[in-house]
């Protein structure tokens, strides 16, 4: 155990060092809510349901957060430790397989709270947002949200044949999420078919989920998100461990 | 198997249908550094990673500190060092970051701070690993592969990339592990490095062994003896030599002319030889042969060209 922790903190350690990710899951979703919060500020806004700016899209950023370590950081992460030997490296001493994977999970889903509890004190000081649901209920579908897009990605880092190829394939499966998932621009934007197409966009489940408890929704109305990433999870989880390489 | 690091009989390793491995075995002595040699794809990269317990080996039995490595890997894994042939480090972790994480992964860790000394890495312990040179980085992977204080330390192709002098300083670092008390056991494709290095040297060709000696006596097997080289000026007579006691063999080629012969006085017989006759003679020197000779006479590869 003490290996693992000792291997976290120093993941923790070498991803607060790397800018472009720590930008990417800390800062550009504060930037994002600067944006359009110094637009539409935070009023009850019909465009928004009736809701304000910042209220609908807090929940929504954090699904940009979720894909940017999933679909990001950890195929590139995974896929550059394998090409460059240093999973290699960790296998021939005594820490365990396990240890290595669950010190990235841990640290990649760490970072992924921590850019969510950035944004949410970002948008509570600067535009009082307000929140209508109960707490552990959305941390518990964020962390739902969270891990099966990790599966995702590990997914990419077990097929993917090199880094290159495994940041290609994060960035073609973000990208749509991000734009078609109403992670980004709300739904309400899109003509019907895009709309419809965002239906089959998986990060759309997330963003449906997060908002929906964001604003004191019963559980039992999000039961299809919460299929749909639960499924995705085993999934991912059963066909990257099947399929991972470690050299 | 008391006095043996290592226990290797019937080891055999095929990727599909090569053959990597094909059925050796050998055994290494506590305490000393066993050196295996062989061309390129001659099988000591899988041989050294099937003793890590990082491959499977299709057949043979190992005993690695009296362990398997495939059934004991972990146990295993506590009490060796290894240093692999290709291998990195995440570019930002800094030098001593690096060993006290690795040392975290051992039950029983040795200081690693000593080791910063001892591999002159003090001065660079806050540099990341990116930053370091190429001799540095080899240096960082000995630290990390004696952060456990093992019994045995495996080292894959050193040297391989270094400049001389760097090489030079990694010997001397080998021999110092020696003089700790642990066993050593490397492979290398430099000869020299092996001559100077290995107390036995294991010669292997397409995954079989050609040899298996002392570097000294595999150099007298094969039996060239001693090669005189000297530049004759004009009235040198080519029958002059062929009567001295000893000589076996003389070449020439223009004024440069080579003797092969055996025996201790071969030397002075030769040049009293030519002195007799009033020959002179410039730049008269001796050679003896040396492991690359043998490997080269030993390994299919040698019959190609040089490696």
């Amino acid at each position: 155990m003490k290996g693992f922790w000792k291997l976290a903190g120093m993941e923790a350690l070498l991803y607060l060092r790397e800018p472009i990710a720590s930008f990417f899951t800390m800062v550009f979703p504060i930037l994002l809510l600067f944006l359009f919060g110094s637009i539409y500020g935070n009023k009850p806004n019909p465009f928004y349901g009736g809701r304000g700016m910042v209220d609908v899209s807090t929940p929504a950023y954090m699904a940009i957060i979720i894909g940017s370590t999933a679909l990001m950081s950890i195929p590139i992460a995974i896929s550059t430790y394998r090409e460059r030997g240093i999973l290699r490296r960790f296998r021939a001493t005594p820490l365990r397989p396990a240890a290595v994977l669950g010190a990235e999970i841990s640290v990649h889903l760490v970072m992924t709270l921590l850019g969510a509890a950035l944004l949410v004190v970002a948008a509570r000081l600067v535009y009082g947002l307000h929140f209508g649901g109960n707490a552990a209920l959305v941390f518990l579908a964020l962390v739902l949200s969270t891990l099966s897009f990790f599966s995702v990605g590990f997914l990419v880092a077990s097929l993917a044949p090199n880094a290159r190829v495994a940041n290609l394939v994060g960035m073609v499966l973000y990208f749509p999420n991000l734009f078609l998932s109403g992670a980004t621009f709300p739904t309400e934007m899109f003509p019907p078919t895009i709309k419809a197409i965002g239906n089959f966009v998986p990060m759309t489940h997330i963003v449906r989920l997060l908002q929906g408890l964001w604003f004191g929704d019963p559980v039992g109305r999000h039961l299809t998100e919460i299929v749909v990433l639960g499924g995705l999870l085993v999934v991912g989880a059963i066909i990257s461990a099947l399929t991972f390489r470690w050299e | 198997m008391k006095g043996m690091a290592i226990v290797a009989e019937g080891l055999r390793k095929t990727y599909g249908n090569l053959v990597a491995v094909d059925g050796i075995s050998f055994d290494v002595r506590e305490n000393e550094i066993f050196g295996v040699v062989g061309p390129n794809g001659a099988g000591k990269t899988t041989t050294i990673e099937c003793l890590e317990g990082l491959r499977s080996p299709d057949e043979g039995r190992l005993s690695i500190l009296g362990l398997d490595p495939r059934r004991e890997g972990r146990e295993l894994r506590e009490r060796i060092g290894v240093q692999l042939q290709s291998s990195a480090l995440p570019d930002d972790i800094k030098v001593r970051e690096a060993l006290g994480l690795f040392a975290s992964f051992y039950r029983k860790p040795a200081d690693w701070r000593p080791l910063l000394d001892a591999l002159g890495l003090a001065d660079k312990r806050d540099a990341p690993f990116a930053k370091l040179s190429g001799g540095q980085k080899q240096r960082l992977f000995i630290a990390l592969a004696l952060v456990n204080d093992p019994e045995l330390v495996f080292l894959d192709e050193l040297t391989t990339g270094l400049d001389p002098h760097a090489r030079r300083a990694m010997w001397d670092l080998v021999r110092s592990i020696r003089d700790r008390g642990k066993t050593v056991f490397l492979t290398t494709h430099y000869m020299e490095e092996a001559e100077a290095l290995c107390g036995r040297v294991l010669v292997i060709d397409r995954g079989r062994i050609v040899a298996l000696d002392t570097p000294d006596e595999l150099i007298r097997r094969l039996g060239e003896g001693t090669r005189i080289v000297f530049a004759a000026d004009e009235g040198y007579d080519p029958t002059l030599l062929g009567k001295v006691p000893g000589v076996v063999k003389i070449e020439q080629d223009g004024g440069r002319v080579v003797v092969t012969g055996t025996g201790d006085r071969l030397v002075v017989l030769v040049v009293n030889a030519l002195d007799a006759a009033g020959t002179r003679f410039r730049d008269l020197r001796t050679e003896r042969p040396d492991l690359e000779d043998v490997f080269l006479a030993l390994t299919q590869e040698g019959k190609g060209g040089r490696v």
